[in-house]
């Protein structure tokens, strides 16, 4: 078996102690994942497994076997940005960088959960089927990828931006 | 400190007093800034632009390579083992279980360490830099909890972490200072910070205050806080065969850094490289420390590159943070609310080699004009791992005390907070008596009140209440100086193409290179297309620290040095044929790529063709501005108004902001875009301040207790409100630009703006930081 990052097969590592979070970054040279606490209090290492979000520093590499993994670099390069990669730049959604891929990872699934209609924590109606992308449940839902630059409201603005939410608050 | 030091120290202060005298009283026209930056009159369209930021794409795209993604050949990977001790001697240290783990290089102790000098202090030499001057795996002492005693090197970080695991010590404790009321039952030393005593005196205060009609007296404290950049601090460096140390780090000083790493280990400072093109966060905590040298020695003695990424435990226990403040505020005043007695002071913390005393005066000193002061920083001395300095030192946490304070002042006089603070507005600074450069601080008020609903607000507190919500309203004043170091230089190189900008300058987030790519294109007549900017490199011209809100006016300067060289360069090699012969640099213009006389702009040469008639494919000059001598002729201040609106859950205490406004008296903004994104970054850290940071620190072991993002909290999406921010874009007119800093002054009045919003929801006064919900209970 392998991993299948960014649609390329991954032989897995050796060392079965070795998160997913480092097989990308020392094994397979995708940097763009990153690490800011290596105990999931942060989701800088936030990538996409089988289309959900997943906490890279707290899944080995082995756990994802046969699975498709997409980072940020399979969302989109400089040349050809993501939607979302783009609208961050545009809405200023970042300042130093560095918790920007799991931000952007975390939001591209983050939609899918909305989508499907899965609650979440400020979901007033349980029983609704659809669920309104507030700008509180975008910020309930993105509370896990912490930014210390302080681009919260760009990052907000990017995600309604991108996936047309305009004016849903 | 010994008898030597305090006497060089105070020798030094005298010094400065003298020159500060000579400097106030010097006729303008000596003094940089004296004659406005004609980039303020007359633009070439760039400054001022909502440009988004050039390395925006890079970032988002995940290809922005920062300190620990840098991979050298052979490289093997580190980790750190802490002492858990707070003051005492390695009694055992039992490596060998470590050594045996397969994939293990060496394990690096005060026994086989290479030879290392302690770094030299903060502000002891132009570019020292070390946080203290602590041995670095030189001998068994234990001088904090937390300090490095083992390095083990290993062929993966796995390997490392493991073997780390497995290393066994044991200390012999000897009685440590580690608690407040200790330290200060042992005596208290007076304050002071750049070689000036943090103490101010104007007439007495005490008694004035005594006979004041309306007085508030009250003690406010702040907790230590950590600056938790989310990129980790890390390096990758290598011994090269050319006898260079290369070091690729995380940095907001590269050449301080070159410089002090060489003192370590006895190299010149050419042969110590290092670059830090990215810096995922910085806010104070990414200087030197004691990991950089490790790595650096660890990387000599396995003879290979070392990347060593600290754990985020690790960046608890070796990168030091904010020192926790006891502030004494009181206020008296007269019947109309006009200050009689100012005075602000306390004790702060400080590790025993820590030269950095939490400086809470400061914006106090230029605050108010009242007719008393007394302002004075004690500190006490705590043996723990050494305090520094964290986003706007001394104003985040003197402001909360002082504007609190004012807020206390104003209820009890019966007068609307705001107006108490324009009534007490002083024409020139209230303590060193010189002229303000630019204070627009009224303008900033009245903007942002009426933008706010400020006449929404009732004055009683509990008038406010939406189901189980109290809803409250607060400000408060927020101030930060212009600051510009001494050490900027540049190099523009110039061909037909376009220029190049080199300076050892740092971009952590600010929009440093955006903001700087903008003001040389104005400045040469360029397009921000035609402008590379290259920074973040040792190597790199100039001494331009990342810190205090000061970088952009160093560069601005910097440029400003290096394109009269320039120009003066182009004026020679234009000759007697051009439209622009013989004029002086101060006669010309840029426009167009290329120069023009400034009173007929259709006498002009563009740099091309003045290129290819001198034959020459490029033309470059160096140079450094004159000494910062404007901060010691005017008094440099910017200002802001800080609103809040929050919401106190009656039931269960919870505290959440709904509304924040942050309206800004900065001088000219360089670009909109990015400014905003640092004001809003500010205000965030500030609400963090306000409701949830602190570092809890075990007073009996002297251990910081929350060594996680977990449990040191951050404010979140969810806390996060809409933030607007207004600005006045007045142009200071004795600054690089027009412009001053950005980068502190939004921590800065926000955690008084909301602590004053939450009594005026609740009618309770935390005068405690963090305002936790069992505070409000």
């Amino acid at each position: 078996m392998a991993l299948i990052v960014n649609g390329i097969e991954a032989p897995p590592p050796a060392d079965p102690r070795v998160s997913l979070l480092d097989f990308l970054r020392e094994h397979r040279g995708l940097t763009g994942t990153k690490v800011g606490c290596n105990q999931g209090a942060c989701g800088a290492c936030t990538v996409i497994v089988d289309g959900r979000r997943v906490l890279s520093c707290l899944t080995l590499a082995v756990q994802v076997d046969g699975l498709e993994v997409t980072t940020i670099e399979g969302l989109g390069t400089p040349g050809s940005l993501h939607p979302l990669q783009a609208a961050f730049v545009e809405h200023d959604g970042l300042q130093c960088g560095y918790c920007t891929p799991g931000q952007i990872c975390s939001a591209v699934a983050m939609i899918e959960e909305l989508r499907r209609g899965l609650p979440s924590n400020v979901t007033a109606d349980l029983t609704a089927g659809t669920i309104a992308a507030t700008r509180e449940e975008l910020r309930e839902r993105m509370s896990g990828n912490l930014c210390r630059c302080g681009a919260h409201n760009g990052i907000i603005a990017a995600i309604e931006d991108a996936f047309g939410l305009e004016n849903a608050a | 400190m010994s008898i030597l030091d305090n006497a060089k120290s105070r020798a030094q202060g005298l010094a400065m007093a003298a020159l500060t005298k000579a400097v106030a009283l010097a006729p303008d026209k000596w003094i940089p800034g004296s004659t406005p930056d004609p980039l303020i009159r007359k633009q070439n369209g760039h400054v001022g632009k909502p440009l988004s930021r050039l390395d925006g794409p890079l970032k988002v795209a995940g290809q922005a390579r920062f300190s620990a993604e840098v991979a050298l050949p052979n490289m093997a990977y580190a980790a750190i083992v802490h002492a858990d001790t707070p003051k005492g001697r390695i009694a055992s240290l039992d490596t060998a279980a470590a050594e045996a783990v397969p994939g293990v290089v060496l394990v690096m102790t005060h026994r086989n360490a290479p030879r290392m000098n302690p770094m030299p202090v903060f502000m002891s030499a132009a570019k020292a830099a070390g946080p203290d001057a602590l041995p670095i795996l030189q001998d068994d002492r234990i001088h904090w909890s937390g300090q490095p005693v083992a390095v083990v090197v290993a062929e993966t970080q796995e390997i490392a972490d493991e073997a780390a695991g497995l290393i066994a010590a044991t200390f012999k404790e000897e009685p440590a200072v580690t608690a407040f009321a200790a330290a200060r039952a042992k005596g208290t030393q007076q304050g002071s910070f750049m070689a000036q005593p943090l103490r101010n005196e104007i007439g007495d205060a005490e008694k004035t205050l005594a006979a004041a009609h309306f007085r508030i007296d009250a003690r406010y404290t702040t907790p230590r806080h950590n600056h938790n950049a989310i990129e980790l601090h890390a390096l990758t460096c290598e011994w090269q065969d050319d006898g260079v140390l290369r070091i690729h780090d995380t940095t907001q000083m590269v050449a301080q850094e070159a410089w002090t790493i060489g003192r370590v280990f006895g190299l010149s400072e050419d042969k110590v490289v290092v670059t830090s093109p990215f810096v995922g966060g910085g806010f104070g905590g990414k200087g030197l420390w004691q990991h950089q040298a490790c790595a650096a020695a660890a990387a000599k003695l396995a003879k290979r590159p070392v990347r060593l990424m600290l754990s985020r435990e690790s960046v608890y226990r070796i990168v030091g943070g904010r020192a926790p403040t006891d502030q004494r505020v009181a206020l008296g005043a007269t019947a109309e609310g006009k200050l009689t007695a100012l005075i602000h002071t306390g004790l702060t913390a400080k590790s025993p080699a820590s030269p950095m005393p939490e400086p809470f005066i400061l914006p106090t000193r230029s605050a108010y004009a009242a007719e008393t002061m007394l302002l004075d920083v004690k500190t006490v001395e705590i043996e723990s791992l050494s305090n520094t300095f964290m986003r706007a030192p001394g104003e985040a946490v003197g402001t909360f005390a002082l504007e609190c304070a004012i807020d206390e002042l104003a209820e009890v006089a019966g007068i609307d907070p705001i107006e108490l603070r324009l009534r007490n507005e002083p024409e020139k600074d209230p303590v060193s008596g010189l002229p303000f450069s630019g204070r627009h601080l009224d303008a900033a008020y009245r903007m942002a009140a009426e933008k706010f609903g400020w006449d929404r607000r009732s004055p009683t507190p509990r008038a406010q209440r939406e189901g189980e919500w109290w809803v409250g309203m607060g400000c408060a004043t927020g101030t930060y100086p212009y600051y510009r170091m001494p050490g900027g230089a540049a190099r523009i190189t110039l061909t037909a193409e376009g220029a190049k900008i080199d300076i050892a300058a740092h971009e952590m987030g600010m929009g440093t290179a955006t903001a700087a790519t903008q003001v040389a294109a104005d400045r040469l007549g360029l397009s921000p297309e035609a402008i590379a900017f290259n920074y973040g490199d040792s190597t790199l011209p100039g001494t331009v620290m990342a810190g205090g809100s000061q970088q952009t006016a160093s560069i601005g300067a910097s440029i400003v040095a290096a394109h009269r060289a320039l120009v003066a360069e182009l004026v020679k090699l234009a000759g007697n044929d051009s439209p622009i012969a013989g004029a002086k640099p101060d006669e010309l213009s840029c426009r167009d790529a290329g120069l023009c006389r400034a009173d007929d702009e259709a006498a002009y040469e563009s740099y091309a063709s003045i290129l290819a008639r001198a034959n020459r494919p490029s033309v470059s000059a160096e140079a450094s501005p004159p000494l910062p001598l404007e901060m010691m002729h005017w008094s440099m201040h910017s200002h802001a108004a800080m609103f809040a609106e929050v919401r106190v859950n009656a039931v269960t205490g919870e505290v959440r902001v709904s509304r924040f406004l942050g309206s800004f008296d900065c001088g000219r903004i360089l670009n909109p875009k990015t400014a905003a994104s640092q004001f809003r970054g500010g205000i965030i850290m500030g609400l963090g301040l306000a409701l949830m940071e602190e570092t809890q620190f075990d007073e009996r072991k002297g251990r910081v207790m929350n060594a996680s993002l977990a449990e040191y909290h951050l404010p979140v999406h969810l806390d996060v409100p809409d933030i607007e921010v207004i600005w006045t874009d007045i142009p200071d007119p004795h600054t690089p630009m027009g412009a001053r800093g950005i980068g502190e002054i939004g921590i800065t009045g926000t955690g008084a703006a909301v602590a004053n919003a939450i009594y005026n929801a609740i009618g309770k006064r935390v005068r405690d930081l963090p305002i936790t919900l069992d505070k409000l209970l």
